[in-house]
């Protein structure tokens, strides 16, 4: 027996065969008309920005890190982080109250949304401001006795820094324990059911088996909450909290470059935005656990991948079906 | 209705409850508003049996099923289990309600499983497992783990404790959902038609667990459609319609020689 075993390995590449479709792509004329139109209106707009005489770039340059400006940033960035983690917590209590099935903390907590979702937020901003015109003392004591334990100024405890994060903490509460409250109802009954087969009491099956599950509907839409709280904290200026967009304006209403230090704010609002968005991903891949079958890659570990792709290994040897002795 | 009601030697007579069964449900009643669901029901589960539950939708057993554990409550009659009166405390001629969590402590001897499995979408199989011994029970971490393996094992799915119930079939989730029922060490278990969601050629691999499970002397309530998991392990077979027992007795009368034109009529609907 000289012949080979089977002739296959004989013929043609491995994965192809005579029938393989060799067509001629369709042209795409409108690709490359629609992409030729894009690109000629972006380069009109970058030329005429950057040869405008009336924009001053060095001013740019100069007040990006300006310590007064870096000061508005770090103001605003506690702003933002305070008034969300404080919302937050709130949040869940006004959720709470709403899915309760005592009827007084339910209508309350309705109240509360419609009363700061009713009213828009530059208005209630002013409001806290004026605070003192309401009440010209604060007293902590015994309501309805006039037992009083400790009383102060108003003007004195509710600075412009106290009465803008009251302001966003208190309507973002509003907003926030809406998308709580949606978390919560997306969690299916029987989740409920089985922890309470199982003997878990209502305090623990909130928190190992509805929470967690409700937080995977609940981070999205938080994450763009915590982007335009950021943003909103610049609603503050109209009571002279100085946070960023406040700095910019007092440099600018005293070197009268408006534009400049408006793309200096900008900047830095579009840099902070983007670094909030980093802690969304991740933390919307550690609540979708179980969601999907595999996790899509970070984009570190795409990355590494893509690293370790670029190099196109060996060859792999070709498939060996026959055996054949040389010589034979 | 034309038969005689009373009688009937099929039929359960309500004031004969065996006092020494682990499950006794004497003379339960409840409604959903207008709507009686459970009328007057009488039914005892001695240790060590397996009860099936047979009807049409709607006839109530599932509901009987949820009041067993408290995921109902009842508007008249009792329901004890090992005991224990379910769901309130008796102080001097008057019932209390019981707080949270006493009404969780006595859940926790009573296994369920339900016909969607439920099990928790963010917590792999084996973390399914564990969750109540650790949490509840507050078993140590190790022994637990230990536990919900062998549990896993004896489900036939020692090789998924990583996955999530995502990446499992129906049968494999069902199973998982029996292995975290077990580990609590129940006394009982009930079963909510759990192979009703499931895909034909998966509904054996779940009889199958059950089988061994009543083999092995669990005290079982199951709800189900499958006449062929009654007539081999059931040691009583109820056929409930419109809230009330119509026949109860051991599956060679109550399935092969039906006294009531309602159970016959069942039969041959499902058969």
């Amino acid at each position: 027996m000289t012949a080979p075993l089977n002739g296959v390995a004989q013929g043609h590449p491995v994965g192809s065969t005579e029938d393989d479709i060799e067509a001629v792509p369709l042209r795409r004329p409108w690709r490359w008309i629609s992409a030729f139109i894009v690109l000629i209106l972006l380069a009109w707009f970058v030329v005429t920005i950057a040869t405008n005489p009336n924009l001053d770039f060095k001013t740019i340059g100069e007040f990006l890190f300006d310590p007064r400006i870096l000061s508005g940033v770090g103001l605003t960035l506690f702003i933002t982080v305070v008034s969300m983690v404080v919302s937050t917590l709130l949040a869940i209590v006004i959720a709470a109250m709403r899915l309760s099935s005592n009827p007084v903390l339910s209508s309350v907590s309705w109240f509360y949304v419609w009363a700061f979702r009713g009213t828009p937020q530059l208005v209630q901003i002013v409001l806290w401001g004026y605070l003192g015109l309401l009440f010209d003392k604060l007293r902590l004591g015994i309501p309805f006795t006039g037992i009083e334990f400790w009383s102060i100024d108003t003007n004195t405890l509710i600075t412009p820094l106290i009465a803008g994060l009251l302001a966003l903490t208190l309507n973002q509460a509003a907003y926030s324990s809406e998308i709580v409250r949606a978390g919560m109802v997306s969690v299916d009954e029987g989740q409920r059911e089985a922890a309470y087969s199982l003997g878990m009491s209502p305090v623990y099956t909130f928190r190992r088996v509805l929470l967690p599950q409700a937080m995977r509907v609940i981070i999205p839409p938080m994450g763009n909450e915590l982007i335009s709280m950021l943003k909103n904290t610049s609603l503050l200026s109209v009571i002279a909290v100085l946070e960023l967009y406040t700095q910019a304006s007092i440099i600018s209403s005293s070197n009268l470059k408006q534009v400049e230090l408006l793309i200096v704010v900008s900047a830095w609002y579009l840099f902070m935005t983007s670094l909030l968005s980093i802690p969304q991903y991740y933390l919307e891949r550690r609540f979708g656990r179980g969601t999907t079958r595999n996790l899509p890659p970070t984009p570190f570990q795409r990355l590494k991948a893509a690293v370790n792709n670029r190099k196109p290994g060996p060859e792999p040897a070709p498939a060996t079906t026959v055996t054949q002795v040389v010589g034979e | 209705m034309t038969e005689p009601q009373q009688n009937n030697p099929a039929v359960i007579d309500p004031t004969v409850i065996d006092p020494n069964a682990l499950v006794q449900i004497r003379r339960v009643r409840k409604s959903f508003g207008a709507h009686q669901v459970l009328r007057d029901i009488s039914l005892s589960v001695p240790a060590g049996t397996v009860t099936v539950l047979l009807g049409p939708s709607g006839s109530g057993k599932s509901t009987l099923l949820r009041c067993v554990n408290h995921l109902e409550t009842i508007d008249g009659g009792r329901i004890i289990v090992d005991g224990d009166l379910i769901g309130y405390r008796q102080a001097g001629n008057k019932n209390h309600e019981m707080t949270p969590k006493q009404i969780a402590k006595q859940r926790a001897n009573i296994g369920m499983v339900f016909q969607k499995f439920n099990l928790f979408p963010h917590m792999t199989a084996l973390e399914n497992i564990m969750e109540a011994p650790v949490g509840v029970a507050k078993r140590s971490k190790s022994e637990s783990k230990q536990r919900a393996k062998d549990l896993l094992a004896r489900v036939g799915l020692a090789d998924f404790a990583g996955h999530y119930p995502a990446q499992l079939s129906g049968g494999q989730q069902q199973r998982v959902a029996i292995a975290r029922a077990l580990a609590m060490d129940p006394k009982l278990m009930l079963f909510d038609e759990p192979t009703s969601a499931l895909d034909p050629e998966l509904v054996g691999d779940v009889l199958d667990v059950m089988r061994e499970l009543a083999n092995e002397g669990m005290t079982m309530i199951v709800v189900t459609h499958e006449i062929g998991f009654a007539r081999g392990v059931a040691d009583q077979v109820v056929f409930m319609d419109g809230g009330v027992v119509v026949e109860a007795g051991p599956p060679s009368e109550v399935l092969d020689n039906p006294q009531r034109q309602r159970t016959r009529n069942f039969l041959d609907s499902v058969k």
